[in-house]
């Protein structure tokens, strides 16, 4: 992941889009992260023909080409299916732009070096006009200083410390939270035997 | 010291802070299912890693089997039951597949199995881990990146939240249910009402419900966004806490699980119980629910633009006319099932309904016991009969079923579905299908009418 994200915007300005809308179901019946690009907002992209839906925004151009998405409130709420997030990737979205997301989805979006900058509603609604008019301008993320800037537009956003150093860093969070063994088992060692939970098999 | 009961529960278990500024917790107990398990388990693999403490993690099979039958319904669904099975046979972590006596819904099989005692601290794979704040303990869902990292380190990643009290106070009328009070509290807060928030649930109306209540409630608080859900523990806690195959072997203290009387919340929110009215959604979202009594919205009751397409966009995927009276919507099927609603308690209530009537020509009506041993309990009691007898089909084997489609039970484009499950999104049980959210027992109520139907007609029925 780089520091700045570049692309173009798509305007998608539905409020509460699930991760069943994202991902539907049928897409979620595989042991892999891989090939789920096609099932990446397949409601809304094809019909049940399986037609291209022309009307829906990543279908017509310049949005065809977008990496960025301008989303409504509530952006990623429902299920905590990871498989949406690996799909966006898949299809080449890089950053969503929304007033705020649920969080589940926030936290697999940082594990998978999705940037997710929280803006206000006055920036998100202008950011939203923009994308609309502009007819394919470029629109940049500056992860690192917090900061949109295109066409008349400059804001700042939000973003916690540790999502921001993830997405910089595009570390693996597995292996680097095992160089803390040792307080893990400091930890453990404190808990009496109440406090160990055994599963019966 | 002055400190909410989420503040004590994320205090017990920080093992260290980070120097990204998160911080490390302690995962006391990890649930796994068949879906959201396959690739933490490949990423395991990938990178050497072993399980950290494999007697910490159960897996149950209960998002794509069958119902029907102990035998997967396709070859895609047997791949993801069976490489969750060779997963927990490799790593020691004990496996409660198909055919299992304990098999069932996770979030139904864990308090039955007597693994969650106030205190701990769980996470699931599963959004509706919310459902353990029942019971005191921290539980929330997690993705499969998150569900990889506590396998191989029994820790996560964590922030602390902030807090929301949500106070539910006065006593509620005759046929409000738990569903009822998380709907109305849906539709209070809003769907991302609560995003970035643990929301601990208080008041009388709350502290009156039965465990299985409370499961109901803190299981749809992930509906308003909540990252976690929280009630106090008390004399009901301890009492359900009993005579299951875990009880007694696992006891978190050293703090009383409760908010200090001093606690601050960052944000509160006050219902009136006596308020509350049975609720149905009309729309795709959680919060769009209306009482019973009431009229679908027409788009001229609201001013803004955006608020107004939104109803609009809801009403056509619905096939509703606006203004329409909630009690003149027809349904074609009628599902009991899902972690919110599928409990014996919640079997009970619907049987109430259904004693005695039958359900209305042309409807559908199929109800799915949360777990093996919740269906074996219900056929003791007679409910099976009961619900037979109405005409309801009852399904041999336990899973989330119709709550989201993932299995063979599947509705079809345009199909009406009077549903007791959590979420009525476009398409969750199944492309063009119309969910209705609402209690049990008025899935009953609908069945038997074949429309949305209010349980307090049918109440005062049956006591004439």
């Amino acid at each position: 992941m780089n520091k700045t994200i570049k692309g173009i915007a798509a305007p998608l300005p539905l409020t509460n889009v699930d991760t069943d809308v994202i991902m539907p179901k049928r897409f979620l019946i595989t042991i892999t992260r891989e090939g789920l690009a096609d099932g990446t907002f397949a409601d809304l992209r094809f019909e049940s023909s399986g037609q291209i839906q022309p009307d829906f925004v990543l279908n017509k151009a310049p949005w065809t080409q977008a990496n960025i998405l301008i989303v409504g409130d509530n952006f990623g709420c429902g299920s905590s299916r990871e498989h949406a997030v690996w799909g966006m990737r898949q299809l080449g979205i890089d950053a969503c732009i929304g007033t705020g997301f649920a969080g589940i989805f926030y936290d697999n979006a940082r594990k998978n070096g999705l940037a997710l900058p929280i803006v206000s509603t006055d920036t998100r609604d202008r950011l939203l006009q923009f994308a609309n008019n502009s007819n394919g301008a470029e629109v940049t993320i500056d992860l690192a200083a917090r900061k949109i800037t295109t066409g008349e537009i400059s804001a700042s956003f939000e973003m916690d410390d540790a999502t921001q150093t993830a997405l910089i860093r595009g570390r693996d969070d597995t292996l680097d939270s095992l160089e803390y063994a040792d307080a893990i088992h400091a930890f453990e060692a404190n808990l009496d035997d109440k406090m160990r939970v055994s599963v019966r098999k | 010291m002055n400190r909410t009961l989420y503040d004590k529960l994320v205090d017990t278990h920080k093992v260290c802070d980070l120097p990204d500024g998160d911080m490390l917790i302690y995962v006391d107990f990890h649930i796994m299912n068949e879906y959201t398990s396959p690739q933490a388990f490949s990423g395991l693999d990938s990178k050497g890693l072993n399980v950290w403490r494999p007697e910490a993690h159960l897996a149950v099979v209960d998002h794509v089997n069958a119902t029907r039958s102990s035998e997967p319904h396709d070859a895609a669904s047997k791949l993801l039951i069976d490489n969750l099975g060779a997963n927990c046979t490799k790593h020691g972590i004990a496996f409660y597949g198909l055919g299992d006596p304990r098999q069932g819904i996770e979030h139904i099989v864990v308090p039955e199995q007597g693994l969650v005692v106030p205190g701990m601290l769980i996470a699931c794979g599963d959004s509706h881990t919310t459902t353990y704040g029942a019971y005191g303990a921290l539980g929330f869902g997690i993705g499969t990146s998150e569900v990889e990292h506590v396998l191989a380190t029994q820790t996560l990643r964590y922030k602390r939240m902030k807090t929301m009290r949500v106070t539910v106070d006065g006593e509620t009328a005759p046929g409000v249910t738990a569903k009822d009070i998380i709907m109305k509290v849906v539709q209070v807060v809003g769907a991302g009402g609560a995003n970035g928030f643990a929301v601990e649930f208080a008041g009388s109306a709350i502290r009156g419900l039965d465990v299985a209540g409370r499961m109901t409630v803190c299981n749809m608080a992930v509906e308003l966004g909540a990252r976690a859900a929280l009630i106090a523990a008390d004399d009901i806690t301890k009492a359900a806490l009993k005579g299951h195959a875990h009880s007694g072997q696992f006891a978190f203290k050293g703090e009383n699980w409760m908010s200090d009387p001093e606690a601050v919340f960052h944000k509160e929110v006050t219902i009136a119980g006596t308020d509350i009215e049975p609720l149905i959604t009309w729309g795709t979202s959680p919060d769009q629910s209306v009482p019973i009594t009431a009229n679908v919205p027409v788009a001229s009751d609201y001013v803004s633009p955006k608020v107004k397409a939104a109803l609009e966009r809801s009403l056509k995927y619905m096939g509703l006319t606006e203004g329409q009276s909630a009690k003149s919507i027809e349904i074609d099927t009628a599902f009991i099932g899902s972690c919110t609603n599928s409990r014996i308690e919640d079997l009970r209530e619907a049987a109430k309904i259904l004693e005695g009537r039958k359900v209305a020509t042309g409807v559908e009506a199929i109800v799915v016991p949360g777990s093996a041993m919740t269906r074996i309990k219900a056929e003791a009691e007679g409910l099976r009969d009961i619900f037979e007898a109405a005409g309801f089909e009852w399904r041999p084997e336990a899973g989330c079923s119709m709550c989201l489609a993932m299995n063979d039970d599947i509705a079809m484009d345009g199909e009406r579905v009077a549903s007791s499950t959590n979420r009525n999104f476009e398409g969750r049980q199944g492309r063009g299908a119309r969910t209705h959210l609402m209690s049990p027992a008025m899935v009953a109520a609908a069945a038997v009418t074949g429309h949305l139907a209010d349980v307090r007609d049918f109440k005062q029925e049956t006591s004439t």
